[in-house]
Parts: C-alpha cells; sequence; structure tokens
C-alpha cells in the first residue's frame, strides 16, 4: 500500500511538473508579458499597461480579428456540413472495414501539411492543374484567378481540418445505440424526423467537439493564409506570429494570443455543458 | 380464447441472416387481450419473431398481419405496435416528459391533449413527480416504467417487450412482474414479451410460446407446458425435470406395464404405444416421492438409490438420488409440519417413486 502510495506520486509529481515548466510557467509567461511593454533593447520592458489589449480592440487588429473569426466560421460550418454526413455513413455502414475507412481519413496527414498545402497552391495557381485542364478543354479561354482569394484560404483550412471534424463526430455517431433509432422509428418518427430529434441532439458533443477542434486552429493556423492567401488574407494566427518574428511586439503578440486562449476556454466551457445535458462524451 | 379477435398473425414466417435460419417456419396467432410470452433460451428466435412483429425485420417469405391487415412492407413508425426495448432505449438528451410525449408529438397530437396523456400514462406508472428529471437520473426500475409509458401513452394495439426485466435486479424484478401483469389487465392492451427465464413467462402470461432453434415447440397456458410437456426441450427447459427410460411390456386399460429404470410399474397415458416401444418418462422432481428404506422396506414397483447430495432451500428439501445403474434423479420435497425435522443421512439407502397420473409419456425421440 505505501509503496504503491509512493508510486503514485512519483509518477503523479513527474507529470506535474512536466506541466508545470512546459504549460503552466509560459502561459503564466505569455500572461503577464502580455501587460507590459514594448522594449527596443531587450523585446519587453516590466511596466504594467492595458494598452496592448486596448490596441488589440482597435480598428485595424479588430478588423483582422474578425475577418479570422469569419474565416474560421465559415470554414468550421463547411466541415461539419461535409463532415456530418461523410462521418455517418462512416460509423453507420455496418461494413466489416469501417475502422480501416476511419483510418483512411487520417492517412494524407501522414504527410506534412505544409507540403500538402503547396500542392493545394499547385492545383489553385494560374497555370496550375484546373487552369491547364479547363483551358485544354475548352472550358474557358482566360485562367481563372483562384490562388490567393478567401476561397482558396478556406479550401485550404477545410481539407486540412477536415479530419478534426470527421474523427469525433464518427466516434460520437458510432457510440450511438441503434435501439434509440429504432425507439424513434416505433414512437411514429419518420427519418427526418429521426434525424433532427433524436441522432443529431444525441450526437451534439460530437458536433460541438468537432466543431472546436476545426475553429481553433483555423484562427491559428498561420501558413494556410501565407501561402494561398497571400498579402491580403491575414487572419490572427498570422498576426500573432508577425508580432513576435518580424515586429518584435511581444507584448502585443502575447495579447492577441491570451484573447485566443480566452476564446477557446468559452468553447470548452460550451462543449462540456453539452456534455453533461445528455451525459456522454467523445473526448 | 377461441373466440377472441385475432390482433397479430404470423403464417409461415421465415427468416435467415447471412444463410443462417433464424426462423424456420412460424405460425402463430395473438389474440385481443392476451398476455403472450415467446420463451426460449438466447438464439432461439424469439427477439427476431418480436423484431419482426415491430417490423425492425422483414420476414424473407410468409405474411406479418396486423388487426387484419398485411404489414410485411410497412415501416415499423406506421404500424400500431410499440415496443418496450431490453435498455429501454430512452432518449437521453429529453427529460421523462419529452421522452413520454415524443409519440405524440410526432403524431401530430395537439399540445394540450399531449399534457393530459402524458400526465395521466405518468401517474399510472407512478412517475408524476418525476416528469423533469433526465433518464440518467433515474434508477433502474424508473427508467423502466418511463420506458412503459412512452409506449402506452400512444395507447397502442399491441405492446411489445423485448426482455424488459432483464436489466433489474432480482427482488425488483419480482415487483414489477406483477405491476406489468396488473397494469396489462387493467389497460387490456395485449402484450407480447420475450423472455428466456421461465419463471417470469409462467408467472405472467395467458399463454407461452416455447421456441427452439426457430421453431415453436409448444404453445399453451403455463399450466399446460408445465405439466403436459410435448417434448423433452419443453419439459427441460420449463423448470427441473427427471427423464427416465422406459420400455412398454404390457397395454392394459388407460395405461401401460412398463419397465422403467430396470422397474416394473403401471403408468396411466393416453398416448398410443406398442408392446416393446421405448419411451421416456418425465416427472417432475415435486412428484417425486421418497421412503427411507430403513422405515419402509417394501420397494414393490418402486427405484432403489442412494442419496448422493442435498440441498436444504427453506421451504423444500432437495435431494439428489443415484440409481443403481448410474442414472441421477432429483427429487425436491416439502417440509410438512407432522414431520417437521425429516432428513437423509448421505448416501443412505432410499425408494423412490412418483405420484401416479403426473408422469408425462413421451415416445422416444433417438436411438
Amino acid at each position: 500500500m505505501k509503496e504503491r502510495n509512493l508510486f503514485q506520486i512519483v509518477t503523479i509529481g513527474i507529470i506535474a511538473i512536466w506541466l508545470v515548466i512546459f504549460a503552466l510557467i509560459p502561459n503564466i509567461m505569455v500572461f503577464a508579458v502580455s501587460f507590459m511593454e514594448r522594449s527596443e533593447e531587450s523585446f519587453i520592458k516590466a511596466a504594467f499597461t492595458f494598452e496592448n489589449y486596448r490596441a488589440f480592440f482597435s480598428s485595424m487588429y479588430f478588423s483582422i480579428f474578425a475577418a479570422s473569426f469569419k474565416m474560421a466560421f465559415i470554414t468550421t460550418l463547411i466541415c461539419l456540413v461535409i463532415g456530418y454526413p461523410f462521418a455517418f455513413i462512416l460509423a453507420r455502414s455496418g461494413s466489416r472495414f469501417k475502422s480501416l475507412l476511419a483510418l483512411f481519413v487520417i492517412i494524407p496527414y501522414w504527410t506534412s501539411a505544409l507540403i500538402r498545402t503547396y500542392a493545394i497552391k499547385v492545383i489553385l495557381t494560374t497555370n496550375g492543374l484546373i487552369n491547364t485542364f479547363l483551358i485544354k478543354a475548352g472550358v474557358i479561354s482566360e485562367p481563372l484567378n483562384m490562388l490567393y482569394t478567401q476561397g482558396a484560404v478556406v479550401l485550404g483550412l477545410v481539407y486540412t481540418l477536415l479530419p478534426f471534424m470527421i474523427l469525433p463526430l464518427y466516434a460520437a455517431i458510432d457510440k450511438l445505440d441503434t435501439r434509440y433509432i429504432e425507439a424513434s422509428q416505433d414512437l411514429g418518427a419518420s427519418r427526418l424526423q429521426t434525424l433532427a430529434y433524436v441522432i443529431i441532439p444525441i450526437t451534439v458533443p460530437g458536433i460541438v467537439a468537432g466543431c472546436l477542434l476545426v475553429f481553433l486552429p483555423s484562427l491559428g493556423l498561420f501558413y494556410i493564409p501565407d501561402i494561398l492567401g497571400g498579402a491580403k488574407n491575414i487572419l490572427i494566427g498570422n498576426l500573432i506570429r508577425d508580432q513576435f518574428l518580424n515586429s518584435r511586439n511581444w507584448p502585443f503578440g502575447a495579447a492577441a494570443s491570451n484573447i485566443l486562449t480566452i476564446v477557446m476556454a468559452f468553447m470548452l466551457f460550451a462543449y462540456y455543458k453539452s456534455v453533461r445535458a445528455i451525459n456522454r462524451r467523445v473526448l | 380464447m377461441e373466440n377472441r379477435k385475432p390482433v397479430v398473425e404470423l403464417q409461415n414466417v421465415k427468416k435467415s441472416f447471412d444463410d443462417k435460419t433464424i426462423l424456420k417456419n412460424i405460425n402463430l396467432t395473438i389474440y385481443n387481450g392476451e398476455f403472450l410470452t415467446l420463451l426460449g433460451p438466447s438464439g432461439c428466435g424469439k427477439t427476431t419473431t418480436l423484431r419482426i412483429i415491430a417490423g425492425f425485420e422483414s420476414a424473407d417469405s410468409g405474411n406479418v398481419i396486423i388487426n387484419g391487415e398485411r404489414v410485411n412492407d410497412i415501416p415499423p413508425n406506421k404500424r400500431g405496435v410499440h415496443t418496450v426495448f431490453q435498455s429501454y432505449a430512452l432518449f437521453p438528451h429529453m427529460t421523462v416528459y419529452n421522452n413520454v410525449a415524443f409519440g405524440l408529438k410526432m403524431h401530430k397530437v395537439p399540445k394540450n391533449e399531449i399534457k393530459s396523456r402524458v400526465t395521466e400514462v405518468l401517474r399510472i406508472v407512478k412517475l408524476e413527480n418525476f416528469a423533469d428529471r433526465k433518464p440518467h437520473q433515474l434508477s433502474g426500475g424508473q427508467q423502466q416504467r418511463v420506458a412503459l409509458a412512452r409506449a402506452l401513452v400512444n395507447k397502442p394495439l399491441v405492446l411489445l417487450l423485448d426482455e424488459p426485466l432483464s436489466a433489474l435486479d432480482a427482488s425488483l424484478r419480482k415487483g414489477m412482474q406483477k405491476e406489468l401483469k396488473q397494469l396489462q389487465r387493467a389497460l387490456g392492451i395485449t402484450f407480447i414479451l420475450v423472455t428466456h427465464d421461465q419463471e417470469e413467462a409462467l408467472s405472467m402470461s395467458d399463454r407461452v410460446v416455447v421456441m427452439n432453434e426457430g421453431v415453436i415447440e409448444q404453445t399453451g397456458t403455463p399450466k399446460n407446458v408445465y405439466e403436459e410437456p410435448n417434448s423433452v426441450f419443453v419439459a427441460g427447459f420449463i423448470g427441473d425435470i427427471n427423464i427416465l427410460n422406459g420400455e412398454v411390456l404390457g397395454l392394459g386399460d388407460g395405461g401401460i406395464s412398463a419397465r422403467v429404470e430396470g422397474r416394473l410399474c403401471a403408468i396411466k397415458t393416453k398416448k398410443s404405444l406398442k408392446i416393446g416401444d421405448r419411451f421416456k418418462l418425465l416427472l417432475r422432481p415435486e412428484d417425486m416421492r421418497i421412503e427411507k428404506l430403513s422405515e419402509n422396506p417394501e420397494t414393490d414397483g418402486l427405484m432403489i438409490g442412494n442419496v448422493v447430495l442435498k440441498t436444504y432451500k427453506g421451504a423444500t428439501l432437495d435431494t439428489l438420488i443415484r440409481l443403481q445403474n448410474g442414472t441421477q434423479i432429483k427429487a425436491s420435497e416439502f417440509f410438512d409440519e407432522e414431520y417437521e425435522d425429516f432428513d437423509y443421512n448421505m448416501d443412505e439407502k432410499v425408494s423412490i417413486g412418483w405420484v401416479s397420473g403426473w408422469e408425462v409419456v413421451l415416445p422416444d425421440e433417438g436411438a
């Protein structure tokens, strides 16, 4: 008994120390820095200020913030609309290969996301795959301007983040007991009514989890707007990166990143609310 | 029973999954207002039969008739039957009230009528104070009642119950058996219950259908299937049974003389047997009569054996006796007032007979 206690203390202690060093302290540092002033010589100056947060909500940065949210929202919505039927068919196919099919969803992600994003660029660019094909086929005479548009960024985000929508949905739908569906039919519900009143509500934790896993990264995946969006389509992830690496304005970057963390906290809260409401979880 | 209206009829229903035959040829008529139980071991096809009636499975061939209408091609949501599922399948995201109201909402019943009907049915199942709870906040027995209420509120023609009590613990199950039976009597709705628990089947049903390997072995009242099983399977599945081997020696008036496990005896039977026929003699443990050889050395026509096991069961003393030829016989005797401390010594030599007229003779199926 005593030995086991020692073992527990040591293992939990190691994890705790790990989390303190690599999660808690950095976060506290970022939090602290966000209230400091910028300094030319040593990046930060130890003086308390709300200026960084005030600056963030100023017109220019806030519009980037808003645009990022809009982009992330559109991405999440598209992922959900594609992902739900996809996950549903996958989980409900009753196929012996369904675990294998779920694996196939992930396999493309064994290739670096950066490389896949460049691949999208090659497909979309002025003399890229689509334009060349359409011109050769005689559908268009002038190449379409697809790269460096919001659409290209959304395409890149959706492509990169779709599995993070599909997998939690797959887990939630796979766990859905067929008897709920049968009970619903048994009580007189049509297929559509069963979907609306039973299947979707019971899989809400999966939906929220999926949205969480798509929405948050799509605010931060700076390389996708970089490669596919060009200079016009800057998002909050790019903003933060630029503050740290280019503008060398650490306090402001820290403030922006804190705001993201707060948004994330709210969304996690929403997830746990939805889980508690129906007493089941997928993450 | 016969003059009642048939409410569900299965005619030559067959079903197989992946080349595995589940139902061979089911013919069954269920009458309005009766409590019918489909009883059998797991894999016998009883649940499949229920699911075919509900519409979750379709019969490969044959007719499923509900209330005079062939429903083979009618989906479950358009049949006048409702199911209480084994695991209840209460919608986890809805309150008790909304679970019960679900069927009525789907059928577009007016709001105020929904309210009065749900309230009424919750009162019947004694859950009127739990309307705002979620299923996971209820005990197993309460969930069971919600499942019942959810089906009953739609006033089904037939209520299908798929092992509804199997998730409850023993004492609660006994109580729910009684409640279900009373509820069925009070409402007059036809109940079709699936169970593998023979005691449940006997205590609740008007009629029991014993199934085995996709075939109906016997249909009858609980008393009928218990006392007059028509096969070794039915006899063995419903309660404990002793199966003795016999051979017909002579025919008499309303019976036969025979050799059973080496002993000569007279047996009453209406079965037509010929001299030399082999048969099985089925006897319930409680119909066995045991005498200590030390007290009553008269063994004419009785079997002789030794007590090899005795089990005190409170109301009864159960013994296992091994005959000289190795056959083992189970006996169950009630303690009676005059003879309070009767007991056997282990290995004690006893004679075994049975109450004449309670035995069941079956022609030897095998061999």
